[in-house]
């Protein structure tokens, strides 16, 4: 089973070290041949926003700003409302016990960040990773806004996006120590 | 069919529960157990010509390959596989041909598919693993790295939690056991523990949650626990023997045994350790299941006991009256498959299957059953019982535990309907 204190054991330390696993004893000696970087190395790959808002890039945006984004990179699919179209998911509007369901990032999404996250990393499907951090926060202020969730001026960045409200924030029941 | 004396079972037959099915011990003496129609079924018949030499064997036959093919006859046997999505490119599943297979493992070329922005065509010279973020040291791993550090090979099924949505439709869709539950594969999976990584950076006393992302265009990402990840997690670059295919994340993917399969994140190149979830858009937007009430279930990680009859099956005929084998697959996202059953009259009545060979923890199972159809009509079904006493739900409780836009985990007992001339098709009994 895991052991807490075996993880911030020095590297030295753990050489001799095995780790019984599920009855399975893995020694923990692999041949060490991982190279040294520091986070500043890894910041180009490293996405990752967590809901605390660490991750998040320098930069602002607002609702309006994030209109003409939107309007150039996202309505097409989405709709000029954020209703959607065939295929491609609503962003705005909907309820979690209507009929029919609707699941949206304004109805059902709990944090912010996955917002930024996505859309930074994701979207749009034909050319992602292509919008600018600005054009990030732009478009995802424009997006609250399509839920009322933000207002038309409200500037996100990296302190005021982990603040935003999410409607559905409670919404979810955490299953993961039910392993 | 012109001898009535075939049709006539040799040795007497132990039914075991209604509608004809029959005791395990039958699965050794088929032939015995129903000769006659077993000789029926054959296209070989007595009064038949006489066999003669096929042309291949007189001639030479093709030589050695570099890399094998299947038969040009078994070219049918494919993954069902929908065309492109136009919306999002790359984007979509093909399912495993459950019903053209048998055993439980599954070739490569038929494993399941699941893509968020489809399949990247990488150098695994170029690929890069980064472990950052609660570490002491965050580390850069290559390709050829990983390859000479300490490896372990093992049997473990991999399902969408996906898989099966269609079943909880408003109407049971007219399709094969393939089409319904074929985001659902098992494969033997060889790598390098996560943990072994992870001791080599040093994690953090505060990590709680290990984060990672793959280098597909979506740069998809999932979060799962520490202590699963330190369990028996493993970086696998090896699928049956062969490196990961690049529908599967090659040159390396995570493996997370038992969970959906969403959490085994492919092309991996990322793995970040954190103090919470990073909640991403595949853990919060999709992979929830939402309840009647509203809210909804996040991180339900383990698939649910769950087995399904493979043949007979959808849009399958029973061209003969006599004994037929049904079998199918058993999983648990728990552990093995301690029973599985089967009924032949929609769940009035039950009988234990055999287990083909050793049930194993976190692998497909198949399981048989010899079964006597005389012409009536019937309702196959099957239950699964896993080692930690978790029970298959019927269709009906699983569907009044959640909302009725919940398409994921879905593993509710599966009914095929017989009809009175042989046809099988998809019902909700």
């Amino acid at each position: 089973m895991f052991t807490p204190d075996l993880r911030a054991l020095s590297k030295a330390g753990l050489a001799a070290l095995s780790l019984s696993v599920a009855g399975l004893t893995w020694a923990a000696d692999g041949p060490g041949l991982g190279m040294p970087v520091t986070a500043e190395q890894l910041a180009g790959i490293d996405l990752i926003v967590l809901p605390d808002g660490s991750g998040l890039p320098a930069g602002s945006g607002t609702a309006a700003q994030g209109k003409a984004v939107y309007d150039a990179q996202c309505a097409a699919c989405h709709g000029a409302q954020g209703e959607g179209t065939q295929g491609v998911p609503a962003l705005a509007g909907g309820s979690l016990t209507g009929t029919p369901v609707l699941m949206t990032v304004g109805s059902y999404w709990p944090h912010a960040s996955t917002l930024f996250d996505y859309v930074r990393r994701a979207m749009p499907p034909t050319a992602p990773k292509s919008l600018s951090d600005t054009e990030v926060y732009q478009v995802v202020a424009y997006v609250l806004h399509l839920s009322g969730i933000v207002a038309e001026d409200t500037v996100l960045d990296s302190a005021s996006l982990p603040q935003v409200q999410m409607p559905n924030r409670d919404g979810f029941i955490d299953r993961s120590q039910e392993q | 069919m012109s001898d009535n004396n075939k049709n006539t079972p040799a040795i007497a037959l132990e039914r075991v529960a209604g509608n004809g099915l029959l005791s395990r011990r039958h699965l050794l003496c088929l032939s015995l157990a129903g000769a006659g129609a077993m000789v029926a079924e054959s296209v070989m018949a007595a009064d038949g010509p006489a066999l003669t030499m096929p042309a291949w064997s007189r001639t030479p036959g093709r030589g050695p390959s570099e890399y094998g093919n299947p038969s040009s006859f078994a070219g049918h046997i494919k993954r069902l596989a929908p065309p492109p999505s136009a919306s999002l490119p790359g984007g979509g599943a093909s399912r495993t041909p459950l019903h053209l297979l048998q055993g439980i493992i599954t070739p490569n070329s038929l494993h399941f598919e699941r893509h968020h922005s489809g399949i990247p065509d990488i150098d695994p010279a170029q690929h890069r693993l980064a472990i950052g973020g609660l570490v002491r040291q965050p580390l850069v791993f290559s390709y050829e790295d990983l390859l000479a550090y300490p490896m372990e090979s093992r049997i473990l099924f991999l399902e969408c939690s996906g898989n099966s949505g269609g079943a909880a439709g408003p109407t049971a869709a007219d399709t094969s056991v393939g089409g319904l539950h074929g985001l659902l594969s098992c494969a033997e999976w060889t790598g390098v523990r996560l943990s072994t990584l992870l001791e080599e950076a040093g994690v953090l006393p505060e990590a709680t949650w290990v984060t990672s992302t793959g280098a597909d265009g979506a740069s998809m990402g999932r979060s799962i626990p520490l202590d699963k990840a330190l369990r028996d997690v493993f970086i696998a670059l090896y699928q049956n023997g062969e490196p990961i295919r690049p529908e599967q994340g090659y040159p390396m993917r995570l493996f997370v045994p038992g969970w959906e399969g969403n959490v085994s994140v492919k092309w991996l190149s990322l793995i970040k350790l954190a103090s919470m979830p990073a909640n991403f858009k595949d853990e919060t937007s999709r992979y929830t299941e939402l309840l009647p009430d509203g809210k909804a279930l996040q991180f339900t990680f383990p698939m649910g006991t769950k087995s399904v009859i493979t043949s007979p099956s959808g849009q399958m005929a029973l061209r003969r009256q006599g004994v037929h084998e049904i079998t199918g697959l058993a999983w648990s996202g728990r552990g093995s498959i301690r029973r599985v059953e089967v009924s032949a009259d929609g769940g009035r009545t039950w009988a234990d299957a055999q287990i083909d060979g050793e049930s194993r923890s976190l692998a497909l199972t198949r399981f048989r059953l010899p079964w006597l159809w005389e012409g009536a009509p019937a309702v196959l079904q099957s239950r699964a019982t896993d080692s930690a006493g978790n029970v298959q739900p019927t269709r009906d409780v699983f569907l009044n535990t959640y909302s009725p836009a919940n398409r994921y985990h879905f593993n509710g007992i599966q009914s095929w309907a017989v009809s009175a001339q042989g046809e099988v098709t998809n019902v909700y009994a």
